[in-house]
């Protein structure tokens, strides 16, 4: 094979300076400069993870203030959830990769989509105006009346970042389902489209219909703080468990706008570093759909011990647990592509390795919580905190570092350290394990989340999640510096460096602004790793 | 690259191959752009309806409590400025010009009146103390002084069970719907009157004809999507119970 070439004209090397950026319409770039601003809120939000579990390394509250320590955990949450998991993967990966996928120049609405990077900076700037001005405490989840009425914090400028942040996540689904439907390349149906876009057009679907619910809920609340209008509150016959209900019915399949494009990225991973066909093509696409609808049917399985009737906790049990269903396709349906696969073990192959295990054990112990007389006893301990990292940390990051690992010499042209990427991933399991898996016996053995102190039996299993925490940590920051090193003395990556085949690895990395210079045309069937094509393309 | 055989519209971007590709994705992504606002109109339809299931006795009194003249004049403007909306659409297909912005201008008009008289509603609300909050007064005025309004609580086959106190705490809520639902279509109201005045610039400009018109039609869609929430809210608000 001969050496690769860095292309002297591609979509990086078109317009120099900082307006080339600010004022860009190439999607590309918009999803570097999201790239760039949601890493910046990753370590912000890990910043409070840090002081978490300082806090939590001994029993007595002698770190923080407890207020202090509210607000920690309430801004560890506001920034990781709506300001790093609901944009990360479709904002940086999927706004950078959905146009080549399937052979478009663009996206439908470029100045939409930097409008919507604009509005996320917007939402930002409100969080983090809340944090400069004192914090807000009231919990992620922003529950009423405490919200709305006790709380002396800055919940409104919060609330308003994340309303604005919501329109920012519209935009974008928004974008992409017009996308999906009307730029395709000439030939290219939808059942030959990678799995990755299958996934992100289920996640657009619910950024479209889910967020704006939560949008409404936060205007109600706001107009309660604000105006001194009464709709949750209890003195005047509001119902704070309809905020719930409202809050839970976009923040449930949230959860899956975080989880979906992840589950996208791990088809295109495990199918490249199988050399298979992905196995069951359209069961898996069709579970991407499906766990979006269920995920809008299940959202009270969060208030089974709120105050709604035992009829209702039933029903939402039951359906809960459907949710099984599609996602254990996914799984059953990787396992069988790795099955008399070549294998192979390159960095993204192994955050996939890792995302297995976490993600089952996630999804597995969601079962628990979906059951109700288990969920009694666990409900708000650390075996929901633990549940719910594994899925959306273990899970969805674990997916996006795999992303950002398979899909970086795309996007940049240049390869990183094999050896440190390696050690990167395996840190990142090991620390996320030790982190949380002490987690699920600690809420197990009844310890509430929440509390910044807690009995001396404890401490041995919140010594460990802290130590692991470190190693995390570490897991996290090595990336950032191989990365980073890696843009100006990496290896020039070539077109095509792990062999696979997907459209947007025929065009040149990194790609031109207009990803092709021909529109493609002999679109092939997805995943075709047959040893002629292999051959044929020199695959190998 | 595409087309290199006919001439360009000059409106083609240059992702779109054709301009029938770039019209079809405009008008989808209108399309899930009102699905987004169904949804969060929706959240307020659903707290809406449980209150009024609730405290149908708070709502009906707090609706009945509320003009129903102006609401009435603005049921007919808005739906004459769909009409005038729907015109413009037409004009801008079949290349007329001056007919295109005459319409969008009636548009204007009309949604400015129903702002107008939005104005004059809401200040009606702040003289009887109908907003929420510390200086809310429902049930004393109704019961004293309530020959300004047609003062007694629902009757008929509704038993009356709520005292003065929980009236003066309950339709608080209704109020506080009230205010959020019309506040939130005023302002889709305003920012549908912004986007018409550069349509209209647009048009006079003569950037549309019939191959490409599809922001006129776009801002139709919006605007017809604006009037129809107003349709739902009409007979929510001021209608509770009006019959006797």
């Amino acid at each position: 094979m001969e050496t690769p070439v860095y292309p002297a004209h591609n979509y990086l090397s078109n317009g120099h300076g900082l307006k080339s950026w600010l004022l860009t319409k190439d999607h590309k770039r918009i999803a570097i400069l999201y790239l760039i601003s949601i890493s910046a809120f990753f370590f912000l939000g890990g910043l409070f993870a840090v002081g978490i579990r300082l806090e939590l390394t001994t029993p007595q509250g002698d770190l923080f203030q407890p207020d202090t320590y509210n607000k920690f955990f309430t801004l560890h949450g506001v920034i990781m959830v709506f300001f790093f998991l609901i944009p990360s993967v479709p904002a940086v990966l999927g706004n950078f990769l959905i146009p080549p996928m399937i052979g478009a120049k663009d996206l439908a609405f470029p100045r939409i989509n930097l409008l919507s990077w604009y509005i996320y900076v917007i939402g930002g700037i409100f969080t983090l105006f809340a944090i400069v001005a004192g914090g807000v405490d009231t919990g992620w989840t922003f529950y009423t009346p405490y919200s709305s009425a006790s709380s002396s914090t800055n919940v409104a400028a919060t609330a308003l970042g994340v309303f604005i942040a919501g329109f920012s996540s519209i935009l974008t689904g928004l974008n992409f389902i017009v996308t999906i439907h009307r730029m395709r390349a000439p030939g290219l149906h939808w059942f030959k489209l990678p799995l990755f876009v299958w996934a992100h057009y289920a996640t657009s679907l619910i950024q479209v219909l889910g967020t704006p619910v939560v949008a409404i809920t936060i205007v109600m609340v706001f107009a309660e703080r604000a105006f001194g209008f009464g709709i949750f509150d209890p003195q005047r016959g509001g119902d704070p468990v309809l905020f719930q209900h409202l809050f839970w019915f976009y923040s449930h399949p949230a959860v899956y706008i975080m989880i979906l494009p992840a589950l996208g990225v791990i088809s295109e991973i495990v199918s490249t570093f199988s050399r298979k066909r992905i196995f069951g093509y359209s069961f898996v696409a069709f579970s991407s759909l499906a766990i979006a609808v269920f995920g809008f049917i299940v959202w009270a399985h969060h208030m089974f011990v709120a105050g709604i009737t035992v009829y209702a906790a039933m029903v939402f049990s039951f359906l809960s647990f459907s949710v099984a269903i599609p996602s254990a396709v996914k799984v059953f349906n990787w396992s069988a592509t790795l099955h008399r696969g070549s294998l192979s073990f390159e960095a993204p192959m192994l955050y996939v390795y890792g995302f297995f295990g976490l993600f089952l054990i996630g999804g597995l112990t969601g079962l628990f919580l979906a059951t109700l007389g288990t969920d009694i006893h666990l409900h708000d301990t650390y075996f929901v905190v633990a549940h719910f990292h594994y899925i959306m940390v273990g899970g969805a990051i674990m997916g996006y570092l795999g992303g950002i690992h398979f899909w970086w010499p795309k996007m940049i042209g240049r390869m990183y350290s094999e050896f440190w990427s390696r050690i990167s991933a395996i840190l990142v399991f090991v620390g996320f394990n030790l982190t949380f898996f002490p987690q699920f016996v600690l809420g197990y053995m009844g310890m509430p989340r929440r509390y910044h102190m807690y009995p001396d039996e404890f401490q041995v299993l919140n010594v460990l999640s802290s130590g692991g925490a470190a190693v995390l940590g570490l897991g996290y920051l090595l990336p950032v510096i191989y990365l980073v090193y890696s843009i100006k003395y990496g290896e020039v990556a070539g077109n095509n460096p792990w062999g696979a085949s997907g459209l947007e690895w025929r065009t040149q990395s990194p790609p031109l602004t207009e990803n092709f210079l021909e529109v493609p045309t002999d679109i092939p069937e997805a995943y075709e790793y047959t040893p002629k094509v292999i051959r044929e393309a020199k695959l190998v | 690259m595409h087309g290199h055989d006919h001439a360009h519209h000059p409106a083609l971007q240059h992702h779109f191959s054709t301009m029938s590709q770039q019209r079809e994705a405009g008008v989808l992504g209108m399309w899930v752009f009102l699905l987004t606002e169904v949804l969060f109109f929706g959240g307020l339809f659903i707290t809406y309806t449980l209150y009024r299931m609730w405290y149908y006795e708070a709502f009906a009194a707090a609706s009945k409590s509320i003009e129903i003249t102006p609401g009435l004049i603005n049921t007919v403007v808005l739906i004459g400025s769909s009409l005038t909306m729907a015109l413009s659409v037409r004009a801008s297909q079949t290349n007329q010009r001056k007919a295109t912005v005459n319409w969008l201008i009636a548009t204007i008009i009309l949604g400015s009146v129903f702002l107008g008289i939005k104005v004059y509603e809401y200040a009606d609300k702040f003289e009887h103390h109908h907003v929420p909050g510390p200086s809310f007064q429902f049930a004393s005025e109704h019961g004293a002084e309530g020959a300004a309004h047609e003062a007694a609580p629902a009757e008929g086959g509704h038993e009356v069970t709520m005292g003065p106190d929980q009236l003066q705490r309950t339709t608080q809520i209704f109020f506080s719907l009230y205010f959020v639902m019309t506040g939130l279509h005023a302002l889709h109201m305003i920012v549908g009157i912004v986007i018409l005045f550069i349509i209209t610039w647009m048009a006079h400009k003569g950037r549309f004809d019939s191959e490409y018109h599809a922001p006129v039609e776009m801002t139709g869609l919006y605007w017809h999507f604006v009037d129809i929430v107003w349709i739902f809210l009409f007979p929510l608000l001021y209608l509770v119970e009006r019959h006797n």
